[in-house]
């Protein structure tokens, strides 16, 4: 019943959501972001160590923190969550599973879509839709957060003073992209 | 006439900067940086409007935003009309077109002034009192008129074509007001470093500097120290000042709403900014420094068109360069309408006289206008004004009574006082004080982090006010974390004015006929709020909302006081004790547009697409709204309607196959070593014995044993299910399982992640399902022996992991390929391919929901309702009958669930199978019973089965199963239908398809 499947030669083709999209207003730039392997990290404080050396990432233990290394990006989301982005072609999942210890890894690359805001109005632009501080005071270069962006649920990296990546679910993308970009418009001011 | 009351060398614009506008079709020229108020003035135009109930003729009052009379619609073209817009706040641009309101058939000479002649019959009250009776004229007569001859302008026919922008922001200091205890108090926070917003409802910075003359702050003019220190401030870092900018709403925890007006001063805004931006400022500390407001004085006729506050006369001569008259009487009861007087007449325009109702006014000011050779009448009030469309004299007497004579004038300037702006104060939830001293009510004690300054706070001299609003600013800021710097400013030929009265001038007269006017823009005179307390009323509540008094958009800024001045002077009470009514938000009205911001059109709220709906749009399917999700419905082709194309599809899907998208079901992965046991806990089923690669369907109940949600769960592993939920319930069950998880389960080693949106899914149903996905699959096994129906297995298909589940939602072989989502448009053309060559087809939901409509598989939330067990919904066996614990176990055994006759879900056949039932129609036992007839239940799903060649319904039916074989009815509006009651499954009632 097995056999080769015809078509399973040619792999058949991603099609990421709003793939290619983008915006360039005069202070801000709104763009999709490449495909990236993502899990859900779930763990107790115990395990943190050793999924820490499986991933080859320090998993932050403070709020609104993140830690990356080799591409690869750990988010605190919680007490016992984060989110790991890899972008450099690895498979963090088959790498949390070399972790003997308590967890849970869930493989949601697919689930989430990224989109990059970039310029001197990054700020201003997600701040249309996110109520928090993002002064880089109280949200410097690496912090993370999940929050809200317009009616959506959003995790928000700041990956430079003036860059930030917005991770949100597929179906979410293109409210979350059409709003960047509304937003972005009126980053200037 | 061109601009001839415009004096030149007087005020700070730039004549030669010119500016076109109309008024009611007539063209002037105005100057940048008039409002519209101030270049109608120049030209000599005061009549601007009609009054809301009376139609009286009604010119300027103020200049600024407390203006209760200068409303006129803006239009920018066909869907660009602002109603009600303040003359008084609307800058002039070039090309502005304005016109007047409820007025008809014109301006100078309106059909509707009747009311005022008929006003004995208009007194307080008089709605409550005359459209009582008959009642019946209330929906036919009396509202249709009102409405239509209530209101003030014409709300825009056309969608709003401009756009809004949004901004959250946060900082240390936020200061609301920049006239000079604002700015001061910025400065002072912002020199220490702190961050800092500024924010201030005019065009420009520097509040009553507008008009005040002669102080100077830091050696330097106020006006211009005022412009220097905003544009300082404008260049640090740390500070934002945002001009045009109302604070409109102060909420809890210091969040403050902000509204910015970008566009609406500008001749061709163009299409990049929005007009109006709104800010939502969380701050630490917040600084009010809002200023005063001039009251008017109560006398009769006190409306007429040339009658104006004091400090507005001023601030069109000192700033806009306009003289509101030639021959001005000024009528006061405190020293700063003598500021007005003053330089009115330096400036070289006619003082007629100015009124004191003082016995004996002395000071600077009152000396200078007397040395300046302007008649100062003291002890005399004016007791009533000639004129019309215009102010044309005013009648002087002495205050108690006496010889009166009558000077002529062509503008009046008057002053009963200042009233400190504590709106948002109050707003913040503070509580003001009655101060007895200066009679006014005053911020008490506070509620949030929040301080007012300068005159909000009772502070008269501006020497005082910079001072006290230095060492807030500096506070607020050290507060925040700052370092303060120490800010002096110098203050020299600082004026002050306190005094002054509240309620009603001898002027305002005793009788019934005086039309002393205390709220212009609701048309309450002092005489009515005498009546309501007459009526009984006592609290200013109650008189407030008897009369009408303060509650129109301008909130009363000008009349609130007087109101309550009165109130207290019938009950022979003092002030305090009759009370000050709440101010509320907004503080000036906001659009829409603000509010709502980005969220319109697609942004409005999120709309939802699979993976695969471009396929589907491609290929003429018609969707459907699911929550968020847009929903393939059915895919018609030429020719086909909706009937004829599920029909089709549903013929299809059992004759050969067909493929749903069935991406947007919940799904969970439950993972952990304690896996299985939350899972025994949140679902009816037994899942521990549950094999690694098999499924089970199972239903979740609430605690109080109804159905909340079910699906289709797999086991992927010892310590992993995959969890599948309905559509809709994919948000609220993966809360409810965190919300047990966290409170009632914490023990339990296992976490739950959302993954609908990492797996698309395709359901290939039918009996040629295997045959179509057999070549594409590898790694898996798809013989029933080693797949038998519900299982799930994990390979590759199209060259793409899957999660295969081997299930059925129509009853026939079926499976369910789920791969990560962006795969999945590729996966499903390859699947349509192959399927092609099987006569397969793509349904939609309509057709999904007749499939399992057919085998009696229910929809949560459609068949049932919140009240469904799974006993009434015939599901008794997904219950485990040995479990001692799941949630909802101790509510199916309460004695109201368990009890004989309750609902269930049976199936029905009408007698007429052509006859398809409406859905929700209720159903009774004997149609020959009276009405209203006892209802025994309601159809739940009802559909055409194309494949049953008949209708088919489902039916929530007290008894159901007991009277199985039983004849109901359904009543209908065009006759009763009858319907055999049946079991539920329709097709294929022993199931063999599903392996066939």
């Amino acid at each position: 019943m097995a056999k080769a499947a015809t078509a399973a030669g040619t792999a058949a083709l991603r099609r990421p959501a709003q793939a290619g999209r983008e915006f360039s207003a005069s202070a801000a730039k709104v763009a999709m972001l490449p495909p990236a392997e993502r899990i859900s990290l779930r763990a107790p404080e115990a395990s943190v160590a050793a999924l820490s050396k499986a991933l080859g990432v320090k998993l932050p233990q403070a709020p609104k923190t993140s830690a990356s290394a080799k591409g690869r990006t750990a988010l605190w989301l919680g007490p016992d969550e984060w989110l790991v982005i890899d972008e450099a072609g690895g498979d963090p999942l088959a790498d949390a599973a070399k972790a003997k210890d308590l967890h849970s890894a869930v493989g949601i690359s697919h689930r989430n879509v990224a989109i990059a805001v970039t310029g001197a109005g990054a700020e201003a632009t997600i701040n249309a839709g996110c109520p928090q501080d993002l002064s880089l005071a109280a949200f410097p270069v690496g912090a993370c957060s999940r929050t809200v962006l317009g009616k959506i649920e959003i995790v928000l990296l700041r990956t430079a003073a003036d860059a930030f990546r917005v991770e949100c679910w597929r179906s979410f993308s293109d409210y979350a992209f059409t709003f960047l970009t509304d937003a972005a418009r009126d980053a200037a001011a | 006439m061109s601009q001839s009351f415009r004096i030149a060398g007087a005020g700070r614009l730039t004549p030669a900067r010119t500016a076109r506008f109309t008024f009611d079709g007539k063209p002037y020229t105005g100057v940048a940086g008039d409002t519209l108020a101030s270049a109608l003035l120049a030209n000599g135009v005061h009549l601007l409007g009609r009054s809301f109930k009376y139609h009286r003729p009604r010119g300027v009052l103020a200049a600024g935003s407390e203006e209760p009379n200068a409303l006129v619609t803006v239009s920018r073209d066909a869907a660009r009309k602002t109603p009600n817009v303040r003359a008084t706040v609307q800058e002039l641009y070039d090309g502005l077109d304005a016109i007047s309101q409820n007025r008809w058939p014109s301006l100078a000479f309106d059909v509707g002034a009747v009311n005022d002649l008929g006003s004995p019959f208009f007194s307080a009250g008089f709605y409550y009192k005359t459209f009582m009776w008959p009642k019946a004229a209330w929906k036919s007569l009396y509202e249709p008129v009102i409405r239509a001859a209530a209101g003030l302008g014409v709300a825009p026919d056309q969608p709003d074509p401009d756009h809004y922008a949004s901004r959250f922001a946060h900082c240390d200091v936020l200061v609301i007001g920049a006239g000079a205890a604002g700015l001061a108090a910025a400065l002072a926070a912002a020199e220490s470093g702190v961050r800092v917003i500024l924010c201030d409802e005019r065009a420009e910075v520097g509040g009553a500097l507008h008009f005040e003359k002669g102080a100077a702050i830091d050696g330097e003019a106020g006006w211009s120290w005022a412009q220097k220190t905003a544009a300082r401030l404008a260049a640090m870092d740390n500070v934002r000042v945002l001009t045009r900018t109302t604070a409109f709403g102060y909420y809890a925890q210091n969040f403050v709403g902000l509204a910015e007006r970008v566009t609406d001063h500008l001749s061709s805004p163009g299409h990049d900014l929005p007009r109006e931006r709104l800010w939502q400022v969380r701050a630490k500390r917040v600084i009010l420094a809002a200023g005063a407001i001039e009251r008017h004085m109560v006398f009769a006729d006190n409306d007429r068109p040339g009658i104006m506050l004091a400090s507005a006369g001023r601030t069109y001569l000192n700033h806009y360069g306009v003289a509101v008259g030639r021959k001005v009487g000024v009528y006061t009861s405190n020293d700063s309408a003598y500021g007005a007087a003053i330089d009115l007449k330096k400036a070289g325009v006619d003082v007629a006289a100015i009124v004191d109702l003082r016995d004996n006014p002395t000071g600077k000011a009152v000396d200078e206008a007397r040395a300046l050779g302007i008649e100062v009448n003291h002890g005399r009030a004016v007791v009533s004004v000639g004129g019309r469309l215009r102010v044309a004299s005013m009648t002087i007497a002495p205050k108690n009574g006496g010889p009166s004579r009558t000077v002529d004038i062509d503008a009046l300037l008057v002053s009963a006082g200042w009233t400190p702006s504590v709106h948002m104060f109050s707003q913040s939830r503070g509580k003001v004080a009655f101060d007895e001293a200066t009679k006014r009510f005053l911020p008490g004690a506070y509620a949030q982090d929040c301080v007012s300054v300068g005159a909000c706070n009772g502070t008269d001299s501006l020497e005082a006010t910079i001072a006290e609003a230095l060492k807030a600013g500096e506070k607020a800021a050290k507060e925040a974390g700052g370092t303060a710097k120490g800010v002096k400013l110098r203050v020299d030929g600082s004026e002050g004015w306190t005094g002054g009265v509240a309620g009603s001038a001898p002027g305002a007269g005793p009788g019934t006929t005086v039309k002393a006017f205390v709220d212009f823009q609701n048309d309450v005179t002092a005489k009515d709020i005498r009546q309501a307390v007459k009526e009984g009323m006592r609290s200013i509540e109650h008189v407030k909302r008897f009369t009408t008094n303060g509650m129109a958009s301008d909130q009363g800024k000008t009349s609130n006081l007087h109101g309550l001045a009165i109130v207290a002077d019938a009950l022979g009470k003092e002030m305090p004790e009759v009370g000050l009514t709440t101010f509320r938000p907004p503080f000036t009205p906001v659009t829409f547009g603000a509010i709502v911001n980005h969220a319109r059109g697609p942004l409005f709220d999120p709309t939802r697409r699979t993976a695969i709906h471009p396929w589907a749009e491609a290929n003429g399917a018609v969707f459907e709204d699911v929550g968020q999700w847009k929903r393939a419905w059915y895919f018609p082709r030429a020719g086909e309607d909706m009937h004829a194309a599920v029909n089709r599809e549903c013929v299809t899907v059992r004759r050969a196959a067909g493929l749903f998208d069935a991406s947007t079901l919940g799904k969970i992965e439950v993972v952990g070593p304690d896996a299985a046991k939350f899972m025994e806990l949140l679902y009816t089923n037994p899942w521990e014995k549950l094999e690694p690669g098999r499924c089970r369907y199972g239903i979740m109940l609430r605690e109080d044993g109804f159905i909340y949600d079910d699906g289709v769960v797999g086991r992927l592993a010892a310590d992993r299910f995959h969890v599948t939920t309905t559509t809709g319930g994919a948000a609220r069950v993966m809360n409810m399982m965190e919300d047990y998880l966290q409170t009632e389960f914490p023990h339990l080693k296992v976490w739950l992640t959302s993954t609908s949106e990492q797996w698309a899914v395709i359901a290939v149903q039918g009996p040629k399902s295997r045959d179509i996905i057999a070549p594409l699959v590898e790694g898996i096994d798809l013989s029933d022996a080693a797949m038998p129906h519900m299982s799930v297995r994990e390979g590759r298909i199209c060259g793409v992991p899957t999660r295969l589940f081997r299930m059925s939602f129509t009853g026939d072989r079926g499976f369910e390929v789920n791969v990560p989502a962006d795969y999945g448009q590729a996966v499903w053309e390859v699947l349509w391919a192959e399927g092609q060559k099987h006569g397969a087809c793509a349904y939609g939901t309509e057709a999904m929901h007749v499939l399992r409509a057919e085998k009696g598989y229910i929809i949560v939330g459609q068949d049932t309702d919140g009240t469904v067990t799974p006993n009434d919904a015939g599901l008794d066996w997904a219950v485990g009958k040995k479990k001692t614990d799941f949630v909802g176990i101790r509510g199916l055994m309460r004695p109201d669930l368990v009890a004989k006759g309750r609902k269930q879900l049976v199936g029905l056949k009408t007698k007429d199978p052509k006859v398809v039932l409406e859905e929700g129609a209720q159903i009774v036992a004997d149609p020959k019973q009276p009405v209203p007839m006892k209802m025994i239940g309601h159809v739940t799903s009802s559909y055409w089965s194309e494949n049953c060649g008949r209708s088919i319904a489902l039916a929530l039916l007290a008894g159901g199963r007991d009277r199985i074989g039983e004849t109901i009815y359904v009543p209908m509006p065009n006759g009763t239908i009858e319907a055999e009651v049946t079991g539920m499954v329709f097709f294929d009632e022993k199931g063999d398809r599903l392996n066939g």
